[in-house]
């Protein structure tokens, strides 16, 4: 019944919502509620997001290799690239 | 390419112990296997509501009550963890539920058994869910990512459901002697269902090889159920209750205990369908969906009410 929509909980204050699964709802207030009682019966969360399923874009995985290797040939974005004198801290 | 291609194939995920996610490329048969297990494993949270929620109005105390509803409650919520992890491989629930009300997917046999008194609560809380604990927290890293993540909420909840259980009985066991009598019935009727529901002995099961090739299963069925006695038999005595086995015996050697031979041919009798409950759990959850019929168009007309409103 209803759409697939998304669940996000925020664990506890300072943290960042992080995706727990999903549910069906026929709209945003059902969606709301479901995944309350779904995915927070014992106070897992202190704020919850609902997305449509449909909503969200996602890179492919066929194309990890191109979409995620620019980043593997910059190995100086990383500090660990640059030497500094030994017993320096920096 | 002057630098080196990470391309992630299905072969080197499982050889490399990593996570396969929605997704990936993978194999045909894979994807089936899981849905298969998946679908089965939702289907049987769902229909294992049926034996407990029996006694819900029946429940000796309002604690006792409070508790057993948070249980099936639970349950109804690890079959939707489930569903949706099925539906990341591109099943819909709906025709998940229709392949169950068909008959053309199972659930676990063990539901096919029926709660004759209050005492069988426990046994299911100890014994069955005691059982789906040891299937369940290797599955915690079976190689199909949302598979394995549903497990872990699924684990966490299921040691309460055990330990509710165990005080059940402990609480009967301890008091008058009708209701030590009534715990150790219910012990002696659950104990063997509760063994077969690892499945089949490992000579005889069929897919147990490709599972564990694939990373979905870890152990061997009969690996699962040899820990499960070995963890079962000092709670027995705890309880102070026996387990019908006469053959049980402490095995210096294998530092495990002995059991006797299980009737199996009992359990292929339930997973045919001649089980005590099949036909009784299978019509009361179509009649459930089909009573629950205009929930569900009310919801989705007041949707398209409030959309339309919208548009307008
Ligand atoms: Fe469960
Ligand atoms: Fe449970």
């Amino acid at each position: 019944m209803g759409d697939l929509w998304e669940v996000f909980v925020r664990p506890k204050r300072g943290l960042a919502h992080v995706h727990v699964g999903s549910i069906h709802a026929t709209d945003a207030a059902m969606a709301l509620r479901n995944a309350r009682d779904v995915y927070t019966r014992r106070q897992e969360g202190v704020s919850l997001w609902v997305v449509p399923s449909a909503e969200i874009t996602a890179s492919s995985p066929d194309e990890q290799d191109s979409f995620f290797d620019p980043a593997a040939d910059k190995a100086y974005r990383h500090p660990t690239f640059y030497e500094v004198p030994d017993g320096l801290h920096i | 390419m002057g630098y080196p291609r990470v391309v992630s194939t299905f072969d080197d995920l499982i050889a490399a112990n990593e996570r396969v996610e929605p997704r990936d490329e993978m194999p045909d048969a894979y994807r089936a296997t899981l849905v298969r297990q998946i679908a089965q494993h939702a289907h049987s949270e769902i229909i294992g509501m049926q034996p407990e929620g029996n006694w819900l109005t029946r429940a000796p105390s309002l604690r006792r009550k409070a508790i057993l509803l948070a249980k099936v409650q639970d349950e109804a919520g690890h079959g939707l963890y489930l569903y949706a992890a099925a539906e990341t491989l591109g099943v819909s629930r709906d025709e998940l539920l229709d392949a169950l009300h068909a008959g053309k997917q199972k659930y676990s046999s063990i539901f096919n058994y029926p709660t004759l008194t209050w005492a069988d609560i426990g046994a299911i809380g100890w014994l069955v869910d005691g059982a789906a604990i040891v299937n369940q927290v290797p599955l915690c890293r079976c190689s199909y990512g949302p598979y394995a993540r549903a497990m872990v909420r699924v684990c966490k909840e299921e040691s309460f459901h055990q330990r509710q259980g165990f005080e059940l009985l402990h609480t009967l066991s301890h008091g008058t002697e009708a209701q030590h009598a009534m715990a150790q019935d219910a012990v002696d009727r659950w104990w063997w269902p509760s063994l077969m529901m690892f499945g089949p002995p490992d000579d005889a099961s069929t897919h147990t090889g490709q599972s564990m090739a694939w990373g979905i299963k870890r152990f061997s069925n009969d690996t699962l159920r040899q820990r499960f006695v070995d963890m079962t038999v000092p709670q027995a005595e705890a309880l102070g209750l026996t387990l019908p086995d006469p053959e049980l015996r402490w095995n210096e050697e294998r530092s495990s205990w002995d059991f006797g031979e299980i009737d199996f041919t009992e359990l292929f009798e339930v997973v045919k369908g001649n089980g005590p409950c099949n036909a009784q759990r299978l019509a009361h959850r179509v009649r459930a969906h089909e009573e629950g019929a205009w929930v569900r168009e009310a919801a989705s007309a007041y949707a398209e009410k409030r959309a339309a409103r919208e548009v307008a």
